[in-house]
């Protein structure tokens, strides 16, 4: 599972009151090489949660990315973008679980 | 890619092994699959380039036919493990990314209108009432483009009211009306197959 899918998911169990960002329960992670599509990128950037795209990043070993949100400026920065993509599409959380903020209720990911 | 070969891969993909009586699990043969996403991507444009979700997504079907496709990106949500594994050993040998996560659908809220189109072949809520409904309503809060679903014939007056009226559908539409072979996988089926007249749905959220 890449991040993308962890920045745009939350906990709707019952009872929940707010179950975004879910926590990343990291047993195994690579990164697998995705085509690199900057039109893709730009059009996600402006539907990123980016404090919660940063902090799974981290959790997942990288922190190249800038703390601060950064502005729709830096989408023509080539080098920007290149490490927007990696965080978003590269990193593969291959083993672990996503887990709702408030529960601890477990949603397992798998491989692929 | 032909229709053709779309089936071709689909035919091949691993189905379930066990199924899973109270989760409706039968799969979406190839014919059906293969027809279903080739439509949506060459008649409506919503899979090459697209955020793809395929809800209950078993082993994997109609996600991997999204990516084989172009889908820029795909999900698969179910709620069984075991569907799961067979999902993540398909996608591997065809090496299709595919992000998959275990979860009930209604478990999950989506946020920041990601996803595009979401593709589904729900339960059709024979064994948990409006288990159909449940999925639908979902999906056409999940999706920003389009939905494409199945649903039995019988139920098509109650699926577009509820869709058009309760959920805020902008549009459904019936694109074909399929039969569907439903194999002898439960003991309760008294028939080798129970053939079912099912409907392919696009609706618009
Ligand atoms: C009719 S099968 C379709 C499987 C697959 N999409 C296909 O087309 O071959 C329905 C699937 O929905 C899953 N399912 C049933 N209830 C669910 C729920 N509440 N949340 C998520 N998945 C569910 C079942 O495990 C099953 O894999």
């Amino acid at each position: 599972m890449r991040l993308l899918t962890h920045n745009m998911l939350s906990s709707n169990i019952k009872g929940v009151s707010n179950g975004f960002p879910l926590r990343l329960d990291v047993e195994n992670s690579v990164s697998k090489e995705v085509e690199f599509n900057p039109d893709f990128l730009r059009n996600m950037f402006s539907k990123i949660d980016w404090k919660a795209l940063v902090d799974a990043a981290r959790s997942m070993g990288y922190a190249e990315l800038p703390e601060e949100a950064p502005d729709s400026s830096m989408l023509d920065s080539d080098e920007f973008l290149k490490k927007f993509h990696h965080a978003l599409l590269e990193l593969h959380l291959d083993e672990g679980a996503l887990i709702c903020p408030e529960t601890g209720r477990r949603f397992p990911v798998n491989k692929a | 890619m032909k229709l053709k070969q779309l089936e071709g891969y689909l035919g091949n993909l691993e189905q379930f092994c066990n199924p899973k009586v109270e989760l409706e699990q039968y799969p979406t043969g190839p014919h059906i699959a293969s027809r279903m996403l080739y439509t949506a991507e060459n008649s409506f444009g919503d899979i090459g380039g697209k955020v793809v979700a395929d809800f209950g997504c078993g082993c994997g079907t109609l996600g991997v036919a999204a990516a084989l496709l172009g889908a820029e990106y795909v999900m698969g949500i179910d709620i069984d493990s075991q569907s799961l594994e067979i999902a993540s050993l398909n996608a591997e040998d065809l090496e299709l990314d595919m992000n998959l996560i275990q979860c009930d659908i209604s478990n999950l809220a989506w946020r920041g209108n990601v996803v595009d189109t979401v593709v589904m072949n729900p339960p059709f809520g024979t064994r948990k009432k409006g288990a159909d409904m449940d999925f639908l309503f979902k999906a056409l809060k999940v999706a920003s483009e389009a939905v494409y679903s199945l649903h039995k014939t019988t139920t098509r007056a109650h699926v577009k009211r509820t869709a058009l009226q309760d959920f805020n559908a902008r549009s459904a539409e019936v694109l074909c009306e399929l039969r569907f072979d439903v194999p002898q996988l439960y003991k309760f089926h008294k028939k080798k197959e129970v053939d079912i007249a099912v409907d392919l749905w696009r609706f618009v959220p």
